[in-house]
Parts: structure tokens; C-alpha cells; sequence
């Protein structure tokens, strides 16, 4: 059975340097003080009379997302998918990656390439550091045209890289815009260092929480309020290091950056080693998204949705009786 | 409903949501590709991208020179790799002793030079990265005659904002190929009229006998078998309109920094 939740009941609007929270049972449809601390709720919960079940779980309602992240981080959504499918439509240009400043085309570190078997069919073939691998279907050669990536999986569909090129270089510059907003807003509004950074108790936890992941045991009650350990490492390395990464690399492919800023091909290793990082890092968000996508579902679909896109979300605290 | 159930339903239900929400966004983006009004919106990247470039970027500053251990073994020649015409043909079996580059539009004096007089003058020889659209990069030593030379012997005039190369390759249905760059640009020290390719003359597949080095913008716009260059003062009145070959039809930036 479904927990119900009180929705627009006292306070409409919550900031949450004030913990404004929302309770509600659902057995009692009058809310309690929004100030009742979890203490309070446990305490009060113990005096139930006994003609109640003890272990109902009550809800609270949290403002967990203030406006500027929801807006940042569904403008993130397009952006991302966008630079992720017309990037691979520019990869497909030239499939193979390199390190160092060129391309010595005998030793690629990464390629993707159509060939012809001895009885004359096509399979597409990805080589890693020499090592080959058949991705026919997949990679190299697929639905019949010798591609690296699929039609399904890049912007536009069909081979253009000039096109791919002009949705790429558009929307870059709106993952920049993006970013430095959000960046400009966490800090100031201590975002960054209230809610992202791990603490130290945080860390000393982690062996914890990657077990508790691994098992699936996800925080509950009181502890699903903040970012967990993980949560926070994963959103500080995307958002602090990946994604400055991916910007930075993609800007050391641009021959006119590299003669203005010529360190940034001394850090990267060359122009080529720039453009694997970049494809690197790319996989990183590709990763990132599908874990956090798997975690939403995971730890409550609607909940995770409804919190990112109105504010609130909800934490259910289990009763006394347990 | 036991849960196991409702947990599967959901889970269809957002494969089913997010399968065919992520065909309708591909074709939803294939559609806005062949649009007219939208690939204009993305156009607006290009102005933006050239405006914070030139803005950071000293008008000076020189692309990362190499030293010879870093030459590409093969230095691959993309594009046009033969001109194939009649015309050409005649050079190639003179050595393109009559080859002449022309320097006209915009200026004061109207000069011409041959491939012998381009080697009298004063040369520069740089190893650079020459990056193409593609993705990949190559390494290169080229001589050539630094093309602010030239134009300070023909005198710009105060109009001119442009220089068009006009080059002697034709595609499959005839069309000439072209590019053109900012005056400024052509007055970078490592803006220059190549003719050697690794110490040696340059072979018809990377340009013979002439070809522009711009070594801040990407490999399509350097021209190759050079036969004039025009200044003007807009890009408009040469062919499609937009500055070059690769611009006109196929849809690249006429801004090739990145």
C-alpha cells in the first residue's frame, strides 16, 4: 500500500537553510509542526495509543533541490545527449584515437573500422591497444554501412560531419554557459560546500557505503535527506573534474586555442592525446548517467523525479515500533 | 498486484517511454538538421566561437613549432589529391615552370609571380601540426614565402577585408575549388605560400606546386594548387557567398579555428 502524501499543506515554499519540512502521516491527515525535529516524531510516535500499528512509517516532505540546480540540471539533460550523439557523429569522421600531438595511423590506441573477412563479409572491428574485438552490429560496421557508431547513436543520424560539428560547437557553448552558472551559483550559495563536499565522517564511511551499494541498501529516513558519501564523490568528480576536463580537451583540439593557451597541449600531451581524453571523458559521463539513471529508479523513481523537478521530496522514517 | 509485478510493469513501462521517447528525439534532430531556419540558429555558435577566439588568441601568436623528429612518416593528402585537368596536366608536364600566382582585387599594384621568382624571395620554413576537420593530425616541415610579403609589395587598399584563393582543382560536377581568410590573418608570420613539403617540392597530392599554410585554422582551409589570390571586400560576390568550397555546399564553418 502507498503511503499518502500531504502535498501543499503549510508552508508552499521551503529553503532549506531553514530545514523547513512538511510532515504528514497517513493515518493523520493534519500535518505536524514543521519543525519536529525526527526526535520529536520518534517520541511522539512511541505514545501512540496501541489500537495503531507501531510500524507505520511516516512521510516528511523536504525541499531537497532548490530552483537554479532543477533548472541546471534539466537544461543539462539535452545538452548532454546532444553533445554525447554528435560528438560520436564526429569520432565517426575519423574512428581511431592516438596519443601524443599525431596520428600515426599504424598505432592507434582505439579504432573502429569495417573489414572484409577471406569469404567477403563485412564485420566491424574495434582494436584496443592491438587487441581486436568483433562489434559487428555494434561498432564498425552496422545495419549495413561501415560506420564506428551507429546510426542510432549519433546526431544527425546519417554521416555529416559538418553537421554533427554545428550541433556539437552550438551546444558546447550552452554545457559552458551552464556550467559556469551553476558553478557561480553553488559556491555562492554554498551549495558546493554544503551539499556536495564530503566531510571527513563522510570518507571515514565509505567502505560502508560502496558495500551498501553493491548490495543495493540504499540510505533511509534521516541519512536520505543529504547525498551519501558516493552520491557526493560521483556529482564533485563530474561536475569539478570530468566536466572541466571534457571542456578543456575539446578546447586543445582547437588549433587557434593552441596557440593562444600552448600549456594546455603540454598538460594533455598533444592534440591527439587531448582528443582521447576528450573520448575518454565522454565515456565518463556515459557511465555516470546510466549509474545515476539506474540509482533514480533504484531509490524511488517518482520521488527522485518530483524532487528534481518541483523541489520536494520525500523521506519516509520508519515507526517506533522497530 | 504483488510487487514483483508492479516493479516489472514499471520497468517496461520505462523502457517502452524511454525507447520511444529517444527515436522520436533522433528523428526529431534529423528533421531539425534538414530544416532551413534551424541550422541557422546553430550557425550562431560560429560568430560566437570566432569573436572569444580572436578575443583571447595575441594576433601574433605562433602555432606550436616541432622539431624534426616529430615529422609524420606519412603525411596524408585529403581533399582533391589531382586536379586532373587538361590545363593542369600542361603544368605538371612542364614542372609547372609557367605556374604563376596572381595577386589581384583590392590593391594598388596588381603583381604576378612565378614559382622561379616565389623562391628568389626571402622564405620561411616551419614544422607544424596541421589538423584536419576530421579529427586527425599530422606533422610537416613547409617552406614557402610568407604571403604578408606579397601583399605589402601590392598594397592593400583600405577596403579590403578578405583574400580569396582561387585554386586550379574542379570537383567531379565542375565546380572550382576556393577558400578566403581575414586580411589580418594573412599577415601572420606563419601565414605562408608553400611550395616545399618536408625539404622537397611539393607532389600533386598535397598541392604541387603552390599551397596556402594558415596554421591557426583547420586543414580545409588550406588551399592547395594556388593560382591567385583576390582581396575584396566581402565574401559575397565569390560563388556560393560563403568564403569557400567546403562552406558553400557542405555545410562547414567558414571559421575554422576549431
Amino acid at each position: 500500500m502507498a503511503s499518502l502524501i500531504y502535498e501543499g499543506t503549510g508552508t508552499s515554499e521551503g529553503r532549506e537553510d531553514e530545514q523547513v519540512s512538511e510532515l504528514a502521516m497517513k493515518t493523520e491527515p493534519s500535518p505536524l509542526e514543521e519543525s519536529a525535529a525526527l526526535d520529536d516524531l520518534v517520541a511522539r510516535q512511541s505514545d501512540v495509543p496501541a489500537s495503531r500499528p507501531t510500524s507505520t512509517p511516516a512521510t516528511e516532505k523536504v525541499y531537497r533541490h532548490r530552483l537554479p540546480v532543477r533548472i541546471s540540471h534539466w537544461l543539462n539533460v539535452p545538452i548532454l545527449i546532444i553533445l554525447i550523439m554528435s560528438g560520436l557523429q564526429i569520432f565517426n569522421a575519423h574512428p581511431a584515437l592516438y596519443w601524443d600531438d599525431r596520428s600515426d595511423r599504424e598505432h592507434p590506441f582505439l579504432s573502429m573500422r569495417p573489414m572484409k573477412t577471406e569469404s567477403g563479409e563485412m564485420r566491424g572491428i574495434t582494436t584496443i591497444l592491438g587487441h581486436q574485438f568483433d562489434t559487428t552490429g555494434i561498432l564498425g560496421y552496422s545495419d549495413g554501412k561501415r560506420r564506428a557508431f551507429p546510426a542510432w547513436a549519433t546526431i544527425p543520424s546519417a554521416k555529416v560531419l559538418a553537421m554533427g560539428r554545428q550541433w556539437h560547437l552550438f551546444f558546447a557553448w550552452l554545457l559552458v554557459i551552464n556550467g559556469l552558472v551553476f558553478t557561480a551559483y553553488a559556491l555562492i550559495s554554498r551549495h558546493a560546500t554544503r551539499d556536495l563536499a564530503p566531510t571527513g565522517k563522510d570518507l571515514r564511511g565509505i567502505g560502508k557505503a560502496v558495500k551498501d551499494h553493491i548490495a543495493l541498501r540504499h540510505p533511509q529516513g534521516e541519512e536520505a535527506k543529504r547525498y551519501n558519501v558516493l552520491q557526493k564523490l560521483a556529482y564533485v568528480v563530474i561536475l569539478f573534474v570530468v566536466a572541466p576536463l571534457i571542456v578543456l580537451t575539446g578546447l586543445t583540439m582547437s588549433p587557434t586555442i593552441d596557440t593562444a593557451f600552448p600549456w594546455l597541449l603540454t598538460i594533455f600531451g598533444g592534440r591527439q592525446a587531448a582528443r582521447t581524453i576528450h573520448f575518454i571523458a565522454c565515456f565518463a559521463f556515459v557511465g555516470f548517467i546510466v549509474v545515476h539513471v539506474v540509482e533514480v529508479i533504484l531509490t524511488g523513481f517518482f520521488n527522485n523525479i518530483r524532487s528534481m523537478v518541483t523541489g520536494w521530496f520525500v523521506v519516509k522514517h520508519e515507526g517506533a515500533g522497530r | 498486484m504483488i510487487p514483483h509485478e508492479r516493479a516489472m510493469e514499471r520497468r517496461q513501462f520505462l523502457k517502452g517511454t524511454l525507447g520511444a521517447a529517444s527515436l522520436v528525439a533522433l528523428a526529431g534532430c534529423d528533421n531539425l538538421s534538414q530544416s532551413s531556419w534551424f541550422p541557422s540558429i546553430l550557425n550562431k555558435a560560429e560568430k560566437l566561437t570566432e569573436r572569444v577566439q580572436r578575443a583571447v588568441t595575441p594576433p601574433n601568436a605562433l602555432a606550436k613549432e616541432y622539431g624534426e623528429a616529430d615529422i609524420s612518416k606519412v603525411f596524408p593528402a585529403n581533399g582533391n589529391t589531382d586536379p586532373g585537368t587538361e590545363e593542369y596536366g600542361e603544368h605538371v608536364a612542364k614542372n609547372f615552370s609557367e605556374w604563376t600566382v596572381e595577386v589581384v582585387g583590392l590593391v594598388q599594384i596588381p603583381m604576378s609571380w612565378s614559382l622561379a621568382a616565389m623562391k628568389e624571395l626571402p622564405s620561411r620554413t616551419q614544422i607544424t601540426r596541421h589538423d584536419c576537420v576530421e579529427g586527425w593530425s599530422a606533422i610537416g616541415k613547409w617552406t614557402g614565402v610568407p604571403l604578408g610579403d606579397l601583399l605589402r609589395q601590392v598594397q592593400p587598399l583600405p577596403n579590403a577585408k578578405f583574400a580569396v584563393f582561387h585554386c586550379a582543382d574542379v570537383d567531379e560536377d565542375g565546380i572550382p575549388y576556393y577558400e578566403s581568410m581575414a586580411l589580418a590573418d594573412c599577415y601572420h608570420p606563419q601565414t605562408i605560400l608553400a611550395y616545399e613539403l618536408n625539404d622537397t617540392p611539393l607532389d600533386i597530392p598535397h598541392g604541387a606546386p603552390i599551397r596556402l599554410r594558415f596554421e591557426r585554422q583547420l586543414g580545409y582551409k588550406q588551399a592547395k594548387y594556388v593560382t591567385m589570390v583576390e582581396l575584396v571586400e566581402t565574401l559575397s560576390g565569390t560563388a556560393g557567398g560563403k568564403g569557400g568550397y567546403w562552406e558553400d555546399d557542405q555545410g562547414y564553418e567558414w571559421y575554422a579555428g576549431i
